[in-house]
């Protein structure tokens, strides 16, 4: 199925998704279907940002969740959370088989991460707008105390929507957080509509900039370009680094790129999900 | 009250490392001792109320106690879901202090004053409210916060307050402090209510021969449920008095309280009159003192009110 002709973006080489990524993918599936909820389409763009994040870049230890000296990674677009439970299983901050209690009543894995709850989760998100306050925040406190580890949070394009987003990044400009980097999930479609039919967002690299980050733009599917920015970081010394990942809304299974109706998806049916595991299986 | 809240903040940031200050946009001048002083510890981080309670939250997280400082009602309304979310879900302890609650900001007008704050962040799960009488009760009352669990708002009156406290008083965060004994009324109220309080119950003693307990209920959340009911036993009449609307504050808590203690059937007991402003923004403008009497808040009006009722 062709991409949504309604929706511009920046043509890419994108490989297609190897091995892993339809393995962390099948992940999403499993806590999709044994929930009979979620949402889908924000998580499946996510995917190889968490990949590389936590393949390549951050350093934690998945039995000891609060090592102090672990790299904080916030995902403050907190209905992407699926991508960041697969991930998490994956890594063993807690086992693949609590993935089948997603949003169920005794689970820890909700629909929306929760900080305390969740091992490897760092705050609890889901109202937007908050992460990269907080995240800031935990940059600040690393400079202060004069640490080392560094501060990640996944926002969405939506997401940056919230004013809040606007005065963190100020913030985080005013204090030179150069510890901190955003990246923006930038599949450009809100649950509602085309981002940039909701609310245009362009230019948004030079928006950023502006606002004192060092930003940097590329293919949010392509594990290569994805491990090669982000441990260049940060992009400027002095500077917050701000990651502009383009990618695809439901990337990797056809019936849901780049279709808001997968944004969240309940009650789903067998078909459904066969058609799900099917993509993945091709 | 104000001057004397930060300067402890100062005083306490000193003795602790984990402490900071955390502003908007404050006066010129605010806290240059500390900022001069402890600079690493000092933050003016501009009209960004949602981003400073984030930030507080990330730095809470990693270890630090933050007094977030501006006025009430842009720290109670502007970011109210970053309050509930980033501190009371995480249960961090961040110190919340609202400059001007209830008609300090009289003047002002209606955007500047709050008759809700307190409604606001009791009905925020973690989160613990309380208001002292005067700067001598804030003193006593700060070294108390460093250690609170979760987080906290601190509502300041205006300053310069007639100091009526005591220090005689043992002052502890969480639990009423009896004010004044008497075997026939109970009142009940916090901030600087507690000095029309104890004029109220002068009145009744000299007016109708009516002896009065005053409980100085400066934490409003957690109620000390068990001192209030203590001493609601056996009194004529239970009064709850508050510079504050009448939805979700110490009315409000105490009509609950009582309600449900069964303490209100049977002849023998305790008639229950809360004294709060009504439901509406303030009209006009004038002084704190003014509004207050024109909501009939003032000693004498309540002293009236409760007149008619005997």
């Amino acid at each position: 199925m062709p991409l949504n002709p309604q929706i511009a973006r920046p043509v890419f080489d994108t490989p297609p998704l190897d091995a892993r990524s339809r393995a962390l993918r099948k992940l999403v599936l499993r806590a999709l279907d044994k929930g009979g909820r979620g949402h889908p389409g924000s998580a499946m763009s996510l995917m190889e940002i968490v990949r590389v994040l936590y393949d390549d870049v951050l350093a934690f230890r998945a039995h000891e969740p609060n090592w102090d000296a672990r790299d904080r990674c916030i995902l403050s677009k907190g209905h992407g959370c699926l991508a960041l439970y697969a991930i998490l299983a994956d890594k063993g901050f807690f086992p693949a088989e609590e993935l089948d209690g997603f949003c169920k009543i005794d689970s820890r894995l909700g629909g929306h991460p929760e900080h305390g709850p969740c091992p490897g989760v760092e705050a609890s998100t889901g109202a937007l707008g908050h992460g990269l306050s907080i995240g800031a925040g935990m940059a600040l406190a690393a400079k202060m105390a004069g640490k080392s580890h560094r501060v990640f949070v996944m926002l969405g394009d939506g997401e940056i929507n919230e004013g809040s987003v606007w005065e963190a990044a100020l913030f985080a400009a005013k204090h030179k957080l150069d510890n901190l980097t955003a990246i923006v999930d930038y599949n450009k479609l809100q649950s509602y509509a085309p981002v940039a039919q909701v609310q245009e967002l362009e230019p948004l690299a030079d928006k950023w900039t502006a606002f004192g980050f060092a930003a940097r733009q590329c293919d949010g599917h392509d594990v290569a370009a994805l491990r090669e920015n982000l441990t260049a970081l940060p992009f400027t010394a002095g500077q917050p680094s701000v990651l502009i990942a383009h990618t695809v809304k439901g990337k990797g299974i056809p019936e849901a790129e780049d279709n808001p109706k997968w944004h969240h998806k309940s009650y789903l049916k067998e078909e459904e999900m066969r058609v799900l595991y099917a993509a993945l299986d091709g | 009250m104000r001057k004397t809240c930060l300067n402890m903040v100062h005083e306490l940031a000193r003795a602790d490392k984990r402490i900071v200050f955390v502003g908007s946009d404050l006066g010129a001048g605010t806290l240059d001792a500390m900022r001069e002083e402890l600079p690493d510890q000092f933050f003016m981080e501009g009209i960004a109320e949602q981003n400073l309670i984030g930030v507080a939250a990330g730095l809470a997280l990693e270890g630090y106690i933050p007094y977030v400082n501006t006025i009430a009602t842009f720290l109670t309304r502007r970011c109210l879901e970053q309050i509930a979310i980033d501190l009371c879900l995480h249960k961090l302890p961040v110190r919340l202090i609202g400059n001007g609650g209830g008609l300090v900001y009289a003047p002002l007008g209606p955007t500047h004053t709050t008759l809700e704050d307190v409604a606001l962040m009791s009905a925020l799960p973690n989160m613990g409210v309380c208001a002292v009488t005067d700067a001598e009760e804030m003193r006593r009352m700060m070294p108390q916060t460093v250690d609170w669990t979760g987080p906290l708002y601190i509502r300041l009156a205006k300053g310069g307050d007639p100091v009526v406290s005591s220090s005689e008083d043992d002052f502890q965060l969480g639990s009423a402090l009896e004010r004044r004994r008497g075997g026939d009324v109970l009142i009940l109220a916090y901030g600087v209510m507690v000095e029309r309080a104890l004029q109220v119950a002068e009145m009744l003693e000299q007016s109708h021969n009516l002896s009065a307990t005053v409980l100085n209920v400066h934490t409003i959340k957690p109620l000390d449920s068990a001192s209030i009911l203590n001493h609601a036993r056996g009194k004529r009449l239970v009064i709850a008095m508050e510079e504050h609307g009448p939805h979700g504050g110490l009315s409000a808590a105490v009509a609950l309280l009582l309600a449900q203690s069964d303490m209100l059937g049977g002849v023998e007991a305790p008639r229950f009159r809360a004294f709060a402003a009504p439901d509406a923004y303030a009209e006009g403008y004038g002084s704190q003192n003014q509004q207050i009497a024109r909501m009939e808040l003032d000693a004498e009006s309540i002293t009236q009110r409760i007149r008619t009722m005997l």
